[in-house]
Parts: C-alpha cells; structure tokens; sequence
C-alpha cells in the first residue's frame, strides 16, 4: 500500500520553493493594530474596552459573545483609538477595536509563566484555551474550545493534528514543524490529556521530509504519538481528506469529526494550545507567510495579531513587481482582496500576491464534458451536473446531486480544460440552500 | 482612488490544460493509424483526409460567421472529427462524398444542436453511418493492393479463417485508419499516457465484444481474437466511443456505456444484416448517454452505505 492519501484530488504548482527555507522573523508592528470582532466561526466577540483605555498586550479586550465565539486578545500595549467598522480579509465591514501601539509590548500580569499541565483539571484546561481566544488557525475558524467539548469525550479516538499543508505557496506550518515541534508535541499531549482513550496522529504530506524527520524523531519514546506521512496532494489537508487519509473514515457534510471520534487541530492550532496552557501566553500572534511572485523576498514572519497587510510586504522587501492580484491565503483557497489595507486576523496563514490574475487571463469556452472535474473531486460528487442545476438557478436539482457535500476546494475549477468557474458557482448555490434550509427550519 | 487589485473567487490558479491541447493529443494519437493508413492506401488516402478535415474545418468556420457566432476551429474539434471521418471511409471513395459527411457531420450534427458540447451523437459516425446508408457501395468499396476484397469480417461470416498475424498489422482491405491494430494501440497508448482518456469505456467495450463472440460464436479463441482485431473495433473502442460528449461522465455509466457497445456489436456481427457493427452499436449507444448517467451517479463521499455509523466506521485501514 502507498501512502495515506484519499480518492481525488488535483496537482497544482507548488510554489512552496520560495519560501520554504527562510526562518520564521518577528515582525513588529508600526501603525496602528486592528482586531476585529469576528475571526472566527460564531457570534462576534464583545468589547470589554472603550476609546481611551489602556491596553496591555494579552489583556483580554473583547469577550465571547456566546459558547460558540472566541474572546479576542490584544498582541501590543496602548491606547484604544476608536471601535469601528473596519475592512477584513473577506471584505465585509466588522466592527473593530483600533490600538495605537505604544511600541513598549508591556505585557498583563502572569503572561508567559510556566504552568505544569498536568495538574490542570480537564475544565481548567478547555476555559484556558477559550480564555486564549483560540479558534482554528489553519482558515476555518472554529473556537478550539468547542471543538474539545464534544458530547462523549470516550468515543472520541484519534487526534489529528494537521500538518499537511496542501495548499500551495503556503510555507507557515512547515516553518513551525521545523522550528518549534517541541511545542506542538507538547500541545498535543495537553489535548490528549482531555481524551483518555485517544491516540494523536500527526499528519504531513511527503514533500516535507525533513518536517516528517523532525516530528518522527521527537515521538519516537511517545507511546500515545506517531507520525502519518501523506501523499503530497491537494486538498490532502482538507478536513474530511485528512481524516480519510489517518483513520479511513468517512466524513459527510453533515457529521462532525467528533461524531467519527476524531478531533483535528491545525498544527499552529495546536502550538497556540502550548503556549495559552504550558506558558500562560494567550493567542496574540501568528506565523503568516508572505511569498508569490510579486513579492521581493518572500518570508515567513511571527505576526501579531491585527498588524496590517501593508506592513507585511514592507517587511518582505515590498513588491518587486506591481502586484494584479493579493490574496489573504493561498491560490485555491485564499480570497481575494483588493486592497492591504487590512488587518491579520487568526486565521490569516498567508499573504500571497501574483504578478499575474490567472482567473482574468483566462477564457471560458463550451465544456467539452472531459469528466476531470468528476475524477478530481474529493467529495466524489459531478460538477459538470451541479453546474448545470446553477446555471438554472435549481437548487432542488443541486440538492439531488449532492452540491452540499461540495467542500469547495476549487479542484474542479483548477482543472477544467473549459476555465469553467465551477466552484464558484457552487459556493453562490451552496449559500443559497443553505439560506433556504435556515428559512424552512 | 488608488489602484485597486483584482477579485475574484477562488481557486486563483488554473491547471494548463486546455480543450486545444486535448483535441491535439487526440489528432496526435490518430498520426500512427494515419500514416499507416497512408502507407498502404496510397496518396489517394491521404487525399481522402486532408478533404475531410479541411471539409470540417471549413464548414465549422463558415457556420460561425454567416451566424456571428464565436470562431472556434481553433479548439481543434473539427480537425478531429474530420480526421476521424477520413480514417474511417476507404480510400477509393469519390471525393464529393467526404466533402458531404463533413458538412452533414459539423453543420447538421454538432453545430444545430448548440455546437461543441452539445450534440448527443458521435458527428463523424453520425456522418459516418449516413454515407453508410446513402452510398453503401462506395463506402464498402474496399482495395488492396489494387485487388477488391471483402473485409475480414465479411470473409470470416462466409466462412474463412484470417491470418491474425495480418490483422494485427493491418494488411487487410478495409477503411484508412481501422485496419492496423498495432498503429492505433500506439495511439491509444499515447491518449492514456497523456490522460486524455482512461481505458473504462475500450477495455470494458474490447472485453464484452470478445466474450460475447466467444460465447454466441462457437467457442473458437483463434476466431474470437479475429473479431477483435477487425472491423473497426479498436478503433472505435479507443477514439470513437470515449468521445467525451457522448459518452457517459460517471466512472460506472462508463463501464454500462462499454458493456451495452459490446452487446450491440456482438448481436449485429453475429446476426445482424452487415458483418459490421461497430459504427452502429457506438451511435446508438450515444443515445442511452443521458439515462446511464442518471442511473450510475457516483455515491458522495462519506454517504456511501446512508445506512448508519457501521458502514460509515468500515472504511480502508478503520483500527
């Protein structure tokens, strides 16, 4: 047998080369720092300061506005400019809390002691992590602390700790397998402390044999841990992917991974859960990779949290050509943004600007009904179909086809020798019934 | 304002394939049968395939502008419908009638119907097969070596055996591209490689014709391998049935699609009026695309069995 892989799946460049080998950088930030209420999945954090206030960095500056949210931390000292709407990644207007930083990075009180996690209870460990404002780092979002709250923490099995890193261009999980596997270890074993009858995977794809080396080396006395190499694919770090990949079980739109007994964490994910538990550090920076080929020197920056984009690329050497197009994330995944003025947010794992708009530079022609899009589709659904129901507008049709079960991975487009805009239109389609589902229920 | 960069969804980048580059491959795959084709047919054979690709072309070109419609001779289709047209009529053939297959194949099927993508039956065998029954004496005149001969099939149905070995290599009387077995599994191999096709629809199609004819055909395996190797069936299994339009999309509508091409040939070589039956058994098969493909819709990922958390939990390597 091959390597752990799923059925599916496309090749795009990787483009990993540009980045790959510079070390993770502080960056510390100028201008002002924004944090915005929502960056994550769930309601919106609630501020705790007013304009005016003094803030410390890991103060608490804004509280979860529900069970499913995430408090949000300040990562610098100063002064709170203003709470306003301002621009995210996704180009919505959020409501944001605006620090002037002071350039001194005075830390609140008890930040970064050492903390033993074994005599923590498992209650004090989950209100820790919430405490941290820890939401899934890899894109997603979801409060971490939700996540390790399932129904019955027995059934749960596996802990999967996603080092994939599919998506091209993006170099900041590699970074910090390389860098600081200690402490994603060391993560691992607190979220495996919560779950007695689990067993944590640490998954990588083959192209980063010296990150497989690293981690197989540092579990190999660690009866509870091992290493999973997977076949370099896209979107092998998909979550249902993944979990395919690690324990063969398969995960619909649906199911939870808790509901199969598995919890995935993003392997920054994880690190943030070392540093809030074992160093009594919240979540108030990242590892961002800034790269793409407008970009002078592509690198691999420890970003605090609400520092803006712009300043990214400064600290990257600026662009060495005038960028056609920026996105906060890689190519199949990122979105789009069309203008730097903008905040990192949790979630942000990379900046990535290219010279050229391969989505503009393209035409599209008749589909020729190749069937690619349906042998690359990882949820094993037919796009061409599906595309049919939406270019109708039939969402009772794109339900028959399983369009749900659609995990917009932006495979079928990559492949489409037409340059049909697949994904796109499943992801209007997808909103669409979803929207309709909430109105029934 | 300032500069502004530019939006849209994702993915942002695009794979470099192309529908040009695929239907190059496929013309390209066509080149060994086409020389061979060429080698023992003569220059009249050659003759024959510029006529209809350029037929094709034309007529694609034409359509287009007098109707303002986009020029997509470019995208390479016609070239291979033309080609395929040529390679399947004899080399003697008159020349007027390439030309009509060619426009009756561009015009009548595939671009009335909405253009490329759109038409539901093969246009060159649609084309194929109206010569077929317009000009059935011309369209089986077939020579070799300045003698008229029947084709193996036809021969094998009054009762001679072939030499295989022959077949293989294709020094037979019969159309310009079907003869040389060896000449078109190159091709064939070359459109695999490249991934333009898989081999679900051939092999299941090339499989079920062989056991049909072992099984209703005496049990003879020298014979069964005959029927293989003649009348069009590679080369209809490898560059006609897997065209992309009309064919089944779905990975198990494929292998229907091949079994039912099978059966068909099978029943028509065996009992049917003509010795022949690959042209007829593809184009009617086209026309069950739609119906196999609701049937054979693959199952979503993670909702295999619907049946509940044991199938769920029962997948490859579950501890």
């Amino acid at each position: 047998m091959g390597l752990a892989t799923f059925k599916g799946g496309v090749h795009p460049y990787e483009g990993k080369e540009l980045s790959e080998s510079k070390p993770v950088q502080t960056l510390l930030p100028k201008g002002d720092l924004v944090f915005p209420m929502s960056q994550h999945i769930g309601a919106p954090a609630v501020p705790l300061v007013k304009k005016g206030d003094t803030v410390l960095a890991g103060q608490k500056i804004a509280e979860a506005g529900g069970f499913v949210s995430s408090p949000v931390i300040c990562s610098v000292s100063g002064k709170v400019k203003a709470i306003e709407p301002r621009r995210v990644a996704s180009g919505a207007m959020v409501n944001s809390i605006i620090v002037e930083n002071d350039g001194e990075y005075t830390m609140a009180e008890g930040i970064g002691a050492d903390r033993d996690p074994s005599a923590l209870s498992k209650q004090e460990i989950r209100d820790i992590v919430k405490e941290a404002g820890i939401v899934g780092l890899g894109g997603a979002g979801f409060p971490t602390h939700v996540k390790l709250t399932p129904k019955d923490e027995s059934k749960i099995d596996y802990i999967i700790v996603n080092g994939a890193e599919c998506e091209p261009y993006l170099t900041s999980d590699y970074r910090l397998m390389l860098e600081e596997p200690e402490k994603i270890v060391g993560g691992l074993k607190v979220i495996l402390q919560l779950f007695d009858n689990a067993k944590g995977v640490i998954g990588i794809e083959n192209n980063k044999p010296e990150a497989i080396k690293k981690m197989e080396e540092l579990v190999k006395d660690e009866p509870r841990i091992e290493v999973c190499t997977l076949l370099t694919k896209y979107p092998q770090g998909g979550e249902r992917s993944l979990i395919y990949a690690v324990t063969g079980r398969r995960l619909n739109s649906s199911l939870l991974p808790a509901d199969v007994g598995v919890i995935v964490d993003n392997v920054d994910t994880v690190d943030a859960i070392y540093m809030a538990v074992c160093k009594s550090t919240p979540l108030m920076r990242r590892v961002v990779t800034v790269t793409g080929d407008a970009v002078a020197e592509p690198q691999n920056f420890h970003v605090k949290i609400g520092t803006n984009f712009q300043e990214l690329v400064d600290a990257a050497g600026g662009f060495k050509t005038e960028p056609e197009k920026c996105l906060a994330g890689g190519p199949m995944m990122g979105m789009s943004l069309f203008t730097l003025d903008i905040p990192v947010t949790k979630t942000n794992s990379a900046l990535t600007c290219f010279t050229k708009d391969a989505v503009a530079a393209s035409r599209e022609t008749p589909c020729i009904r190749c069937g690619k899009c349906v042998s690359v589709c990882p949820s094993h659904i037919v796009p061409v179909m599906m595309m049919d129901a939406a270019l109708k507008n039939d969402c009772e049709k794109f339900e028959k086809l399983n369009g749900m079960e659609c995990v917009e991975c932006g495979s079928c487009s990559f492949i489409c020798p037409a340059k049909r805009p697949l994904t796109q239109a499943f992801k209007e389609m997808r909103k669409t019934v979803a929207a309709n589902r909430r109105k029934k229920a | 304002m300032e500069n502004l960069f530019k939006v849209s969804s994702s993915p942002h980048v695009r794979s470099n394939d192309s529908t040009q580059e695929i239907m190059m491959d496929v013309a390209i795959a066509m080149l060994p049968a086409t020389v061979f084709g060429v080698y023992q047919f003569g220059m009249r054979a050659l003759l024959v395939l510029i006529v209809t690709v350029a037929a094709c072309v034309l007529s694609e070109y034409v359509y287009e502008k007098a109707l303002h419609k986009p020029i997509t001779i470019y995208d390479f289709s016609a070239v291979v419908t033309g080609m395929i047209l040529g390679l399947n009529m004899p080399a003697s053939i008159p020349i007027w009638m390439p030309v009509l297959g060619s426009i009756f194949a561009i015009i009548i099927v595939k671009q009335l119907y909405g253009g490329l993508g759109q038409n539901f039956m093969n246009p060159a065998l649609a084309a194929r097969c109206f010569l077929l029954i317009s000009f059935a004496g011309p369209m089986s005149a077939f020579t070799l070596d300045g003698w008229s001969g029947a084709t193996p099939l036809a021969a094998m149905r009054n009762g001679s055996t072939m030499d295989l070995a022959a077949l293989f290599v294709g020094k037979i009387p019969g159309t310009i591209g079907e003869v040389s077995v060896i000449a078109l599994l190159v091709g064939a191999a070359y459109m695999v490689y490249k991934k333009v096709i898989t081999l679900r629809i051939p092999v299941t199609y090339i499989v079920t014709v062989a056991v049909f004819v072992f099984l209703f055909g005496g049990m003879d395996p020298y014979y069964t391998a005959c029927q293989v190797c003649s009348g069009g069936l590679i080369f209809g299994a490898f560059f006609m049935a897997t065209d992309y339009v009309t064919s089944p999309i779905t990975p198990a509508g494929q292998i229907v699609f091949g079994i039912l091409m099978g059966v068909i040939t099978g029943v028509f070589r065996l009992w049917g009026a003509s010795a022949e039956g690959v042209s007829y058994a593809i184009i009617l098969s086209n026309l069950f695309v739609p119906l196999i493909e609701r049937v054979t819709l693959p199952a979503a990922f993670g909702r295999e069995g619907e049946s509940g958390l044991s199938k769920l939990l029962g997948g490859k390597g579950a501890k």
